[in-house]
C-alpha cells in the first residue's frame, strides 16, 4: 500500500518504569535511569527474586490522580494516564473530527480478574463480580474511550507484543483511506502475576536486570506501562494550523511462522517486517538514524533480530538501542511506548541508551547505543516490535 | 531403573498428549526430540515441569534440556543423580 | 470496489458444514448454553498436530480450513481473526493452576495458548502464511472490525485473498461466571423457543467462522461484502446512523430484501431492533439466529455465513423467518446488537 496523504503525530503521552509523562521519560533517559526493580505493587513468590520494570503509581494513587476512577482496572488505568497526555498535548478537540480509539492489550483487566479468582476457585458462587466485569481486552479500550469522550470508533487488537504497533498501523490506514480525521493509537498493558508466572513458567526471565543485545544476556524483565500517539490527518492539521511532532512514513505486519514462541534463527519475519516498511517509505536502510530495538533481552529474540537487522542494514548499522533495559518487556504496551520514544528521538534529536550493554553477540557483533545522545541529526527512526506467534511488526516515523 | 523408565514413558504420554501412542512405543534410547518422537521446545519445558511435579526436581538451566532429555534413559539416569533423598 | 467471500467455513451449535441443505435439522438445546457441534478434526490434521491444541483452536482451525478448501486457496495472503475473549480455555486453565500451586512448577502450554493471537498465529504456523496476521478483540465489534481490515487491505490489493474469520468459545467458568450476572435464561426452555417465549436472559453461544475474502471473484462464488459499520453507544442516533449508512452504500431503505436481526430473545433488550425491523424496514423479510448459535462476541460470523447461505441458495429456512416478505434476496443487512452499547451492521449483496 501507499500512503496518499501525511499521517501526522499530534501527540504523544506515555507511562513506563521511567516515567508518568514524556517530559520525566526524557529526563530519566538523559540521565541513563533504569526503571527495573524489585515487586512492590503485588504479593507474589517471586518478590524480591525477579526483576520488573513498575510503574512508580499504585492502583489508588493512579486512580485518586485521575480522578473518579474507583475498581478500575490497572490497565485501563495506565491506558487513561497515558492517552489523556496524548490528547491534551495534541490540542485537537477529539469530539469536533471523525475520531476513533484504537488500542492494545494483552492482559486486560487481569490484574482484577487474579483478586477474583483467589475466591471463585474455591467457590464458583464467590468473588465480587465488579472484579470480573473488566476482564475483557476491549473493555479496557471502552474505559479509555469513555474517558476520552470517543464515541465513533473504538477497536483492540491483541497480537501478543507486537499489538500497539498494529494498532498505530490501523489508525493510520483508517486515516488514509478517509475513514476517520483523528485516531489515539498505541496500547497499555499493567503488571500483573499471570504473565509473570507464564514468562516464568517459559524460563526467559532474567533474575539480574536485563542485559538487551549483550552476549551475557539471560532473559527479559517484566513491565508495564502505556503509550499512546494521536494521528492526524493532513486537513485537521492544516485547519488547526498544528505544529506536529512527526509523521508515519512505513508499516508492515508479518509473520515469521516458525515456532509457536520462538523466531526463526535467521529473523524471517522480522526481516521482512522491517523490508517491507522500508518499502512502504520509500526509504533506503541508509536513510534510517535510529532504530528502537524489539530487542528483549532472551537469547532467542536478540540473535534473530540481530540477524535481520545485520542482514539489512549490513555492516554500516544506525544507531540502535533496546529501550527495554530501562522500561522492561511492557508487552502488549510495548510498540506504544516505543511509539513514543521514536518521536522523542525526532522531536528532540536524540537517541536513547542501551544499558548494560559490555560485549556484543559473537554471532552478529551489533553495538548498540549505550548512552543518551543528543544534538544529531535524526530524521527516520524504525520501532520493531514482535510477538509470540510468530507476529512480527515494524514501523517508521519521519521529521516534518 | 526399568521400572523408572517405563513410569517415566507413561507420564511423557500424559503430559505432553501423545494419543497416538502407547509406552511400549517409546524406545528406552531413543530420541525424543526432531528426528525420533518430534518433541519441540515446548515440550522440553513441560518435560522440566514433570520432573519437577513427579520428582521433586529442580531443574534451574533450561540450556541443560537437550542434554537430559535426549532420551527416556538419559532421563532416568538424570533423576537417579539428582533425585532429593 | 466489491470484495468477494470466495471461501467459508462455520463451526458452530448447529451442524453448518458438509453438504446437508441448509439448517435442514436444526439441533434443539435445554438450558442456557449452546455448544457447537465438533467434527472429526482428523479430517484436518493429523493427532501429533492436534495434541496440543485446546478447543477452541481446534475449531478455528477447522472453519479456516474449510473455508480455504471450497475458495480453492492452499496459502490465504494474509490471515485476520477476530475474537472477544480469546483462548478462554487455556487463560483459565493457567490462572487456575496459578492459584491452586500457588505460582510454583506451572505448565507453560497454557500460558503460551492463552494470547489472543494464538488462533491465528496456530493457522499461520500450519499453513506457513508468512503474511498479513491480525486478531481484534473489541468484543462484539471484533469480527467486524476483521471485516473493516479486509476491506481496506483489499482496496490498496484486491488480488489478494484473506482469511477472515471470527472466534470465541464458551468455557465451564466463563458460563458460571456470566451466568451470575444474569444475562442467561434460567427456565431451561428449548433453545429453538427462545423467541417465542418472553423472558430476562438469552443464551450463552459459541462458534468459528471464517471466510476467504478477495477483490478477485471466484467462479462459483455469488456473494459479495459491500460495507460494514460498528456503533458504540450511539444513543439515539441509531437509525440516523443506519440511514446515514445505507446512504453511503448508495441504498435505500426499501432496497434491502432481508434483515437478519441479532435479537438476543432477552426482553430487556431488543427494542432497538424490534424498532428497525418494523418502521426502518417494513418492506424486508426479517430473520433471527441467536435461537441457533446463542449469544457470544463474534455471533455476527456466524450470521454472515447465514446470510451467505441464503445468498447462494435463495431460500430462508423457515426455523430463522420472522417475516416473510416473499422478495428473492439481493441485499442482505445484518443488524447486530450486542447488549446495549454495541450495533453493528453488514451489507452483503448477491453478484
Amino acid at each position: 500500500m501507499t500512503l496518499e496523504g501525511r499521517i501526522h503525530v499530534a501527540g504523544a503521552g506515555v507511562i513506563s518504569a521511567i516515567g508518568n509523562s514524556a517530559d520525566e521519560t526524557l529526563h530519566s533517559f538523559r540521565n541513563n535511569l533504569s526503571g527495573i526493580g524489585s515487586i512492590t505493587l503485588f504479593d507474589s513468590i517471586h518478590r524480591g527474586v525477579l526483576p520488573v520494570g513498575e510503574v512508580k503509581l499504585s492502583n489508588r494513587e493512579l486512580a485518586v490522580k485521575l480522578g473518579d476512577k474507583k475498581d478500575v482496572t490497572r490497565t485501563a488505568l495506565l491506558g487513561i494516564h497515558a492517552a489523556r497526555e496524548a490528547v491534551q498535548n495534541a490540542g485537537v478537540d477529539v469530539t469536533k473530527w471523525r475520531t476513533g480509539l484504537i488500542s492494545a492489550t494483552t492482559v486486560g483487566g487481569m490484574d482484577k480478574t487474579e483478586e477474583f479468582f483467589n475466591e471463585f476457585i474455591s467457590d464458583s458462587k464467590k468473588g465480587r463480580l465488579r472484579n470480573v466485569v473488566n476482564h475483557e481486552c476491549g473493555k479496557t479500550t471502552e474505559l479509555i474511550a469513555d474517558d476520552l469522550g470517543i464515541r465513533g470508533f473504538i477497536s483492540t487488537i491483541n497480537t501478543a507484543c507486537s499489538s500497539s504497533v498494529n494498532a498505530i498501523a490501523f489508525g493510520a490506514r483508517l486515516i488514509n483511506h478517509g475513514l476517520l480525521d483523528v485516531v489515539i493509537a498505541g496500547g497499555t498493558d499493567a503488571l500483573t502475576k499471570f504473565t509473570l508466572n507464564g514468562f516464568n513458567s517459559l524460563m526467559i526471565l532474567d533474575q539480574k536486570e536485563c542485559r538487551p543485545f549483550d552476549a551475557s544476556r539471560s532473559g527479559l524483565n517484566l513491565g508495564e506501562g502505556a503509550g499512546f500517539l494521536v494521528l492526524v490527518s493532513e486537513r485537521v492539521r492544516k485547519e488547526n494550523n498544528l505544529h506536529t511532532m512527526g509523521y508515519v512514513s512505513g508499516f508492515a505486519n508479518t509473520n515469521d511462522a516458525f515456532h509457536q514462541t520462538a523466531s526463526s534463527p535467521d529473523g524471517r519475519g522480522s526481516f521482512s517486517a522491517m523490508q517491507k516498511a522500508l518499502a512502504m517509505s520509500g526509504l533506503q536502510p541508509a536513510d534510517i538514524d535510529y532504530i528502537n530495538l524489539h530487542g528483549t533481552g532472551t537469547l532467542n529474540n536478540d540473535l534473530s533480530e540481530g540477524t535481520a537487522v545485520a542482514r539489512l542494514f549490513g555492516e554500516r548499522y544506525p544507531r540502535l538501542s533496546s529501550t527495554k533495559a530501562c522500561t522492561g518487556h511492557t508487552l502488549g504496551a510495548s510498540g506504544g511506548i516505543e511509539a513514543v520514544f521514536s518521536i522523542m528521538a525526532i522531536r528532540h534529536q536524540c537517541v536513547f541508551p542501551n544499558l548494560r550493554f559490555e560485549n556484543p553477540i559473537p554471532e552478529i557483533g551489533l553495538i548498540p547505543q549505550q548512552q543518551f545522545e543528543a544534538g544529531l541529526k535524526i530524521s527516520h527512526v524504525m520501532s520493531n516490535s514482535f510477538g509470540f506467534g510468530g507476529n512480527c511488526s515494524s514501523m517508521i516515523f519521519s521529521k516534518e | 531403573m526399568e521400572q523408572l523408565m517405563a513410569d517415566l514413558k507413561k507420564q511423557i504420554i500424559e503430559a505432553l498428549n501423545l494419543k497416538h501412542l502407547k509406552p511400549e512405543d517409546i524406545g528406552d534410547e531413543q530420541s525424543l526430540f526432531v528426528e525420533g518422537l518430534g518433541l519441540d521446545s515446548i515440550d522440553a519445558l513441560e518435560l522440566i515441569v514433570l520432573l519437577q511435579q513427579q520428582y521433586n526436581i529442580k531443574m534451574a538451566n533450561p540450556q541443560d534440556g537437550p542434554q537430559i532429555f535426549k532420551s527416556v534413559k538419559t532421563m532416568a539416569e538424570y533423576i537417579r543423580a539428582n533425585q532429593p533423598v | 470496489m466489491a470484495v468477494y467471500i470466495n471461501g467459508k467455513g462455520n463451526i458452530s451449535p448447529q451442524k453448518t458444514w458438509g453438504d446437508e441443505p441448509l439448517l435442514s435439522s436444526p439441533r434443539d438445546y435445554a438450558g442456557s448454553k449452546l455448544e457447537c457441534v465438533q467434527p472429526d478434526y482428523t479430517q484436518f490434521l493429523d493427532v501429533r498436530q492436534l495434541r496440543r491444541m485446546s478447543r477452541v483452536i481446534k475449531m478455528g482451525m477447522a472453519a479456516g480450513t474449510l473455508a480455504l478448501r471450497e475458495a480453492g486457496v492452499a496459502v490465504p495472503d494474509g490471515i485476520i481473526t477476530g475474537t472477544g475473549y480469546g483462548c478462554l480455555e487455556d487463560t483459565g486453565t493457567f490462572l487456575t493452576k496459578m492459584v491452586e500451586s500457588n505460582e510454583s512448577a506451572l505448565n507453560p502450554t497454557p500460558f503460551i495458548q492463552s494470547t489472543h493471537n494464538t488462533i491465528g498465529s496456530q493457522i499461520a504456523l500450519l499453513l506457513q502464511c508468512q503474511g498479513y496476521n491480525q486478531t481484534y478483540t473489541q468484543r462484539a465489534f471484533s469480527f467486524e472490525n476483521v471485516l473493516l481490515d479486509c476491506i481496506l487491505e483489499l482496496k490498496d490489493n484486491p488480488k489478494q485473498s484473506i482469511l477472515a474469520g471470527g472466534v470465541d468459545e464458551i468455557t465451564n467458568i466463563s458460563h458460571k461466571i456470566e451466568e451470575r450476572f444474569g444475562i442467561y435464561r434460567q427456565d431451561s426452555l428449548s433453545s429453538l423457543e427462545l423467541f417465542n417465549s418472553t423472558g430476562r436472559g438469552t443464551l450463552q453461544g459459541e462458534g468459528a467462522a471464517y471466510f476467504v475474502l478477495s477483490g478477485e471473484k471466484q467462479n462459483l462464488c455469488k456473494v459479495s461484502l459491500i460495507s460494514v459499520a460498528t456503533f458504540y453507544k450511539p444513543g439515539n442516533h441509531l437509525l440516523s446512523d443506519i440511514e446515514a449508512f445505507l446512504k453511503s452504500c448508495s441504498l435505500e431503505a426499501g432496497d434491502v430484501d432481508l434483515v437478519i436481526s441479532g435479537k438476543s430473545g432477552d426482553s430487556r433488550l431488543g427494542k432497538e431492533a424490534d424498532l428497525i425491523t418494523s418502521s426502518l424496514f417494513p418492506s424486508s423479510s426479517t430473520a433471527l439466529f441467536k435461537h441457533l448459535c446463542g449469544e457470544f462476541s463474534s455471533a455476527s460470523a456466524f450470521a454472515l455465513w447465514l446470510g451467505t447461505r441464503i445468498i447462494e441458495e435463495q431460500q430462508i429456512p423457515g426455523i430463522i423467518l420472522e417475516r416473510n416478505a416473499k422478495r428473492p434476496v439481493k441485499n442482505c443487512l445484518i443488524y447486530n446488537p450486542y447488549f446495549n452499547d454495541y450495533h453493528s451492521l453488514i451489507l452483503l449483496r448477491a453478484c
